[in-house]
């Protein structure tokens, strides 16, 4: 080691917090571009298999009508901006809080400490938003013309998209507050599998009228409202909720992801 | 004129909860730099208050001078991290104030870790960046200018010997690598408070020196310096003032002189013996030469000018009160002397 020489800083007075959050959405996206094709496979490789298997193979092998795609798709686009999201917040949360304590430089920043939470769920909305729209082409590619799939309605699946990441996002943040690293499998298991298989991807919510029981238990995932949303701006000659009820659903989640998340973070960021 | 103090705290106190049976492992397994709770919490540790919640601080009254380079001194538990984790805005005090750099830690949190560097307990960088990208970053989260922030990068970079180190990624530097970073990172936006938690804890003695030169350094610089150690050397070398806290109380404050002064006068001869020290003590006492003698479990302490003189006496006693001597060990005045006579317990 040698000498410092170090001069006095010109610093801020004080410090303006959108400056401060530009500089945190940076370093998340620094890191995201850096890993990049690993970010991309896990986003996309699963969907793909999927709708190669449900939305081509089968359709041909004939075990499954050929609209069943028109279905599907608008459901994995959901799946994906969900996983997407709810992974970007929630992992790297759990394990800062659970052992790395990463974040700590983060929490040092002269900013209010929810701006930090902030800003991760607004990359988590970045990340679910270029999943979707990542997988979207994919899967048309892959399962050929789709009957009824429009995308006239670019604006309504732009709104479903990003109000679906925001819901998972602070979903995330909910979820990545309260479990422990040794949770994270159990989280796999218990919640994220349970959420997709019930969460109307894979079906529409008015098919779900053979359990009624059920159709009624779905409507507290988050999923099922992406996923009609989707079928909405995607397809709508599908049956599918009406956009109004998807947008209202999700606003809910979001207020109330939003007020318990950001209480937990705080808990959790303070010692 | 009265300088203003750099920190100042009052009546400041923080109870944990009593753990629970069930309580998360995470919290309980590791200790956790930056914000280390559960270094304070570890059993036997802190004071436990009727319904066995955890008094880590119990009302601490400090005054640090700006420009002062100050130490913290105490077992693990006593308190010290505790006490950081609050000044630097990631604890919240049970009761009490403590003022940083002129603004209130609880009222005022962005205001005083905009003041304030921090070098955690266990180096925690962020490890999907290079060492440099953690600096510069570092700074943005501080409102300073990418060009600025960049050239101080590289110059804290080079003064800590990471000049050839900063494109690496911080997982493939050695731990006194990363330790050395986390001390640039905290002066990258040139704090007027610097806390280290125990910074050398897990370095190699080259190392270590080379940091205290540094610490000297800055501190000849006019910064604050806010160090915790329960290295006695590491306190006395380096602090104009020290506090020792046990258990969550101040046990003493003063220069380490001052301290030194204040150690029971002579020697400290710990005789540890076969069994119960306590039926050994009077005669211990009454040995010519012996200051002062006292019995803990099966540890005998003798203070005396000249040891030398006393040490067949004191083997005769115990061996008169039926007691084996299993070993003896000398220790000249020192704040560790100091430490033991206030604490009845040794420091490490």
């Amino acid at each position: 080691m040698t000498a410092l020489h170090l001069e006095p800083l010109e610093r801020p007075a004080r410090v303006s917090e959108a400056l401060v959050f530009w500089a945190l959405l940076r370093r998340d996206l620094r890191v995201a571009r850096r890993e990049l094709p690993a970010v991309l496979v896990r986003v996309a490789l699963q969907p793909i298999l999927f709708v190669t298997v449900f939305g081509a193979l089968l359709p041909r092998m004939g075990f499954v009508q050929r609209s069943y795609g028109a279905a599907l798709l608008p459901g994995i686009l959901a799946i994906s901006l969900a996983m997407s999201s709810i992974q970007s917040v929630a992992l790297p949360m759990v394990a800062d809080f659970g052992w790395t304590r990463e974040i700590e430089d983060r929490l040092l920043a002269p900013v209010p400490i929810s701006l930090v939470a902030l800003e991760k769920v607004i990359f988590g909305v970045v990340q679910g938003t270029i999943a979707a729209l990542f997988v979207l082409p994919i899967a048309r590619l892959i399962m050929g013309p789709i009957a009824g799939l429009t995308v006239a309605h670019a604006g309504e699946v732009l709104t479903v998209t990003i109000l679906g990441a925001a819901s998972f996002s602070l979903l995330g943040l909910l979820i990545g507050t309260a479990i422990s690293p040794q949770q994270i499998g159990l989280m796999f298991s218990v919640i994220i599998a349970p959420m997709i298989f019930f969460g109307c991807a894979y079906y529409p919510w008015k098919g779900l009228a053979v359990a009624p029981a059920l159709q009624y238990a779905v409507l507290v995932n988050p999923l099922v409202y992406v996923s009609e949303g989707m079928r909405g701006a995607l397809t709508p000659a599908l049956p599918h909720m009406g956009l109004p009820v998807v947008m209202l659903a999700l606003a809910v989640i979001c207020a109330l992801c939003w007020y318990f998340g950001f209480r937990a973070f705080v808990r959790r960021a303070m010692s | 004129m009265t300088p203003v103090p750099a920190i100042r705290t009052a009546a400041l106190r923080k109870v944990y909860p009593a753990p629970k049976a069930r309580r998360p492992s995470y919290s309980s397994a590791f200790p956790i730099s930056g914000g280390a709770v559960w270094t304070g919490a570890a059993p036997g540790a802190g004071g436990r208050g009727p319904n066995g919640e955890i008094v880590a601080l119990e009302g601490l009254d400090l005054e640090i001078r700006a420009g002062e380079f100050f130490g913290l001194l105490g077992p693990n538990g006593a308190g010290k991290t505790t006490t950081i984790s609050i000044l630097t805005t990631r604890g919240e005090p049970t009761s009490g104030q403590a003022v940083v750099a002129g603004a209130d830690v609880v009222r005022e949190s962005a205001a005083v870790r905009q003041r304030i560097g921090v070098v955690p307990q266990r180096p925690n960088p962020d490890r999907s960046l290079t060492a440099w990208e953690n600096l510069v970053f570092h700074a943005s989260y501080f409102g300073i200018t990418h060009a600025a922030a960049a050239a101080r990068a590289d110059r804290l970079l080079a003064a800590f010997g990471l000049a050839d180190r900063g494109g690496s990624k911080v997982g493939e530097l050695s731990g006194g690598q990363q330790q050395r970073l986390m001390i640039a990172r905290a002066l990258m936006h040139d704090p007027e408070v610097l806390f280290l938690d125990e910074p050398t804890v897990g370095l190699d003695p080259q190392t270590r020196l080379a940091l205290w030169d540094v610490l000297r350094d800055l501190h000849a610089r006019g910064h604050t310096i806010v160090l915790t150690t329960h290295y006695m050397e590491e306190a006395d070398r380096l602090c104009e003032r020290i506090a020792i806290l046990d258990r969550g109380r101040l046990l003493a404050l003063d220069t380490p002189a001052g301290l030194k002064a204040r150690a029971p006068g002579g020697t400290l001869v710990e005789i540890t013996l076969d069994a119960d020290a306590g039926v050994a003590s009077a005669g211990a006492a009454a040995v010519p030469g012996v200051l002062r003698a006292e019995a803990q479990r099966q540890l005998l302490r003798v203070y005396a000018e000249r040891p030398g003189e006393v040490i067949a006496g004191l083997v005769r006693e115990c061996e008169r009160a039926g007691r084996a001597v299993l070993n003896i060990h000398l220790a000249p005045p020192s704040l560790e002397t100091l430490f033991i006579s206030l604490t009845g317990r040794s420091l490490e």
